[in-house]
């Protein structure tokens, strides 16, 4: 940790330049886990159906947001789905997991009622729109982790 | 309500792109000490206090730690509210209806100065499946932004004038940061940051503080002539994963609304309200922000943006104060919308006053693509 003065409209401030570095390790949760593990093993993306009011939710989660119900009942969807937003994030920022620019996306998968947020790639920026068509790009078996970024990127189809 | 809630006195800093100069509790002292001298009491008489702040952003973990001795809480009452600063206001006015207290102190500051904005605004999301995707609040916000121009054809030009006006407004505002004469060909040129969202469609970093004083109506009446009453007011929250919600509609800000609107028996918002300020960080905001108060229908957000019902001299002035544009802190946003809000009923909110205003509209949100949305209704008879 470093520490400055320096002279700001005539005053001496002291300034210290901490960085809080702070350990943390988060658990999915025993139904984000079991999605997570499906992505590594299978390279299939599941989601889990509300019995009340039908809609599948994806990533698989375990309670509806609109019927606060349990959800049990897993269901696969399809790798292919349609771009309900998108932007392009131009400025290199430290959090991001690939070089910038990057470009975010909001797939509705076949087969899901929600949109899943990730990334897209191998794609042309001006052939972007909302309502194209993209698949899942799995990085390969041996480099699956069971993270949300073992799916690489959707690219256009 | 059984019982009126007052605001008696309301200050606010000026917005300051860095005040190293000062460190926390100097910075709400300065927001704090107009309070007091205004009302006559001293902190002694403060009974409670309620705080807003924000733990990353201060950079320590319980971030209302080192501020008692500014906001009379040492050996007294305090709570922290660690939201949008306008969910203080309502902490406190809910403190008082309890009948516990008859006189709290609100108090909101932020040094976005002393973070990484990016960084902390990434630890706000869910670690397994959105935070390591390396999303923050404006690249989010620029999903949003995206959708809502899509669904309802709304287009660049009309929300750039969001920030147009905005920035003209905060030249009236003696607490404004960095009130720009920007044209539209300004923010349509500016740069991109997170498709569609420019550069001048966003606010800049800020440092800043607020605080007022609430008291019972009886209280009230004794420590001012001219007491604000709060007539209604409602918090609504929604769910975190993006992919799960209509990014082109606000639901939680519907609801909410309405109910700060039954409360104080509005029923024509549009009608009825004077003057608005509301918390927009990205000029789209405005206009989506808009139909979710039911100042507009939905889709007709764009179309009114651009019109001179929202100018000063209009049906409902929006944003007198430029708002949030031109820069505010996050924390601190809705509780000097509510500032201003009071500011406007008093007639003390001289260049950018609207005549004769009765009923004011505050409003702030906290968190991604507002997830949790806060509004108040405010009237000075």
């Amino acid at each position: 940790m470093q520490t400055t003065s320096e002279k700001i409209e005539g005053m001496d401030v002291w300034l210290y330049h901490g960085q809080i570095y702070i350990p943390n390790t988060f658990s999915a949760g025993a139904t984000g886990s079991r999605f997570l593990t499906t992505i590594r093993d299978k390279a299939k993306i599941t989601g889990t159906r509300c019995k009340e009011c039908n809609r599948v939710y994806v990533p698989a989660r375990s309670v509806c947001k609109d019927c606060f119900a349990q959800l049990k009942e897993w269901v696969e969807v399809s790798d292919k789905g349609t771009v309900l937003s998108y932007t392009i994030d131009s400025e290199p920022k430290p959090i991001h997991p690939t070089d910038a620019p990057v470009i975010y996306g909001i797939i509705q998968l076949d087969g899901a009622d929600t949109g899943f947020v990730h990334m897209i790639g191998g794609a042309d920026p001006e052939q972007l729109r909302i309502g194209m068509r993209v698949q899942a790009v799995f990085k390969p078996k041996e480099e699956r982790i069971g993270s949300v970024l073992d799916i690489k990127h959707f690219k256009p189809l | 309500m059984a019982e009126r809630v007052g605001i008696v006195a309301v200050a606010q800093t000026k917005y300051h792109p860095n005040r190293c100069d000062v460190n926390e509790e100097e910075l709400s002292w300065e927001a704090i000490k107009p309070v007091l001298e205004e009302t006559g009491l001293s902190l002694w008489d403060i009974e409670s206090a309620v705080t807003c702040s924000q733990d990353f952003w201060e950079g320590r973990t319980i971030s209302n730690m080192n501020i008692q001795h500014v906001v009379g809480a040492h050996l007294q009452h305090e709570d922290k509210v660690c939201e949008d600063g306008l969910n203080a206001v309502y902490v406190a006015m809910a403190q008082i209806l309890s009948g516990h207290y008859d006189v709290v102190l609100v108090e909101s500051h932020m040094k976005e100065s002393q973070g990484e904005k990016s960084a902390i605004e990434n630890a706000a999301f869910d670690p397994a499946m959105l935070r390591v995707l390396g999303l923050d609040y404006t690249s989010s916000a620029a999903m949003q932004a995206k959708r809502y121009m899509y669904k309802y054809g709304i287009t660049a030009e009309q929300l750039a004038k969001v920030a147009v006006r905005n920035h003209a407004n905060a030249k009236n505002n003696p607490f404004a940061q960095d009130a720009k004469g920007i044209t539209l060909e300004d923010v349509l040129g500016s740069k991109m940051v997170s498709s569609p969202i420019r550069a001048l469609d966003t606010k800049p970093i800020s440092d800043g503080a607020c605080a007022m004083i609430l008291a019972n109506e009886k209280t009230a009446k004794k420590l001012s002539k001219n007491p604000i009453w709060i007539m209604g007011v409602s918090n609504c929250y929604e769910t975190h994963y993006l992919g799960d919600r209509e990014l082109a509609d606000c639901d939680a800000l519907a609801k909410a609304a309405q109910k700060a609107y039954k409360m104080a028996g509005i029923k024509n918002a549009l009608r009825e309200i004077d003057v608005a300020e509301i918390t927009t960080e990205y000029s789209y905001q405005e206009a989506l922000w808009l139909e979710g108060l039911g100042l507009c229908a939905k889709g007709e957000g764009g179309r009114m943006v651009e019109s001179k019902a929202v100018s000063m001299g209009g049906k409902l002035p929006l944003n007198p104060s430029g708002g949030v544009l031109p820069g505010v802190p996050n924390g601190v946003a809705g509780a000097s919308r509510v500032a201003e809000a009071v500011l406007q009923l008093r007639g003390e909110a001289g260049e950018r006053q609207v005549k004769g205003a009765k009923t004011a509209l505050a409003h702030g949100y906290t968190g991604i693509c507002g997830q949790h949305q806060a509004v108040m209704v405010l009237g000075n008879s």
